[in-house]
């Protein structure tokens, strides 16, 4: 089980608390697309994705963008039980959706880079490290049940 | 994936612009690699002080930004560029490559926490290349 500090709980609360979910769920799935293309493979019937404004203004985009932020709120509500919490959405990605784990951990450091771009400076190195330990625990989670 | 003429281009226009504040981005980026990544303090264990924005960690801060400068300045043959610094790396220091992954997260976190709004997806993608491609380079002499 992860241990967690109160800074650690109090933190990651704080941030989700603040998030502009419809803002930064579509940049963060966005700048997963653009800076690691391969990505891409998984959306292929999402329309035009053919350069980085296409995907920016690609609304199936955005709203798949906004979707994958609030599925971190599962993580949210159970952090004392995220691998539990994520075991079916878990089997959907292996079974269904066919998605490389390795995804995962692209997509979480695009959205640490996109909560870092709107928080400036209130992103200290305590607040980066708990938002990643955070998100290593779901992308953990996320990769549990492939075989 | 190596670098393109466009990546390049892109690499020193954002690098014009970040560069005045080098020693900061320096600071910042190795300070946040010994909080969030603490595995890293293993290089770091001859420092009286490990934490964010002390001596120590300033001082490197300012040496691994100058490094960087100087990649910028060869991006046009990184390998051959970065030949001294790879033999110091591999047979001096001897740092994990690993690391190198971990130090080039920081230090995109840090320029898109204090540049925003240069720091477009398309910046991110060609300068998360150079710095892969940096570290490609500094791993050169390790075998």
């Amino acid at each position: 089980m992860v241990e967690w500090t109160d800074f650690e709980r109090a933190t990651i609360q704080g941030i989700f608390d603040k998030m502009e979910y419809e803002v930064v769920g579509p940049a963060a799935l966005c700048r997963c697309l653009v800076v690691y293309p391969w990505t891409q493979r998984y959306f292929g019937n999402f329309g035009n994705l053919y350069n980085a404004a296409a995907i920016l203004a690609n609304p199936l985009v955005a709203k798949h963008g906004t979707t994958i932020l609030h599925g971190l709120d599962r993580a949210l509500k159970n952090m004392d039980n995220i691998k539990a919490t994520y075991a079916e959405l878990s089997v959907l990605h292996s079974e269904k959706l066919h998605v490389d784990p390795d995804n995962f951990k692209l997509l979480s450091d695009c959205l640490t880079i996109v909560v870092a771009a709107k928080m400036g400076a209130d992103f200290t190195p305590d607040v980066q490290a708990a938002f990643q330990k955070f998100l290593s625990v779901v992308v953990s989670a996320l990769g549990r049940q492939y075989h | 994936m190596s670098l393109n003429e466009t990546d390049k281009a892109v690499v020193r226009d954002v690098w014009a612009k970040i560069s005045k504040s080098s020693d900061a981005i320096g600071t910042d980026a190795v300070g946040r690699l010994l909080t969030v990544y603490p595995q890293s303090k293993i290089y770091f264990s001859h420092w009286a002080d490990l934490s964010p924005g002390s001596g120590p960690v300033a001082a490197h801060g300012k040496k691994v930004m100058k490094g960087i400068g100087l990649a910028v300045s060869k991006i046009d043959n990184l390998t051959d560029g970065l030949l001294d610094l790879s033999e110091k790396h591999a047979f001096q220091m001897r740092v994990d490559p690993a690391n190198y992954k971990l130090l080039n997260h920081c230090i995109l976190v840090v320029i898109a926490s204090m540049h925003p709004k240069e720091f477009t997806p398309e910046a991110h993608c060609a300068l998360d290349k150079f710095l892969t491609a940096l570290a490609l380079a500094l791993s050169e002499k390790y075998r």
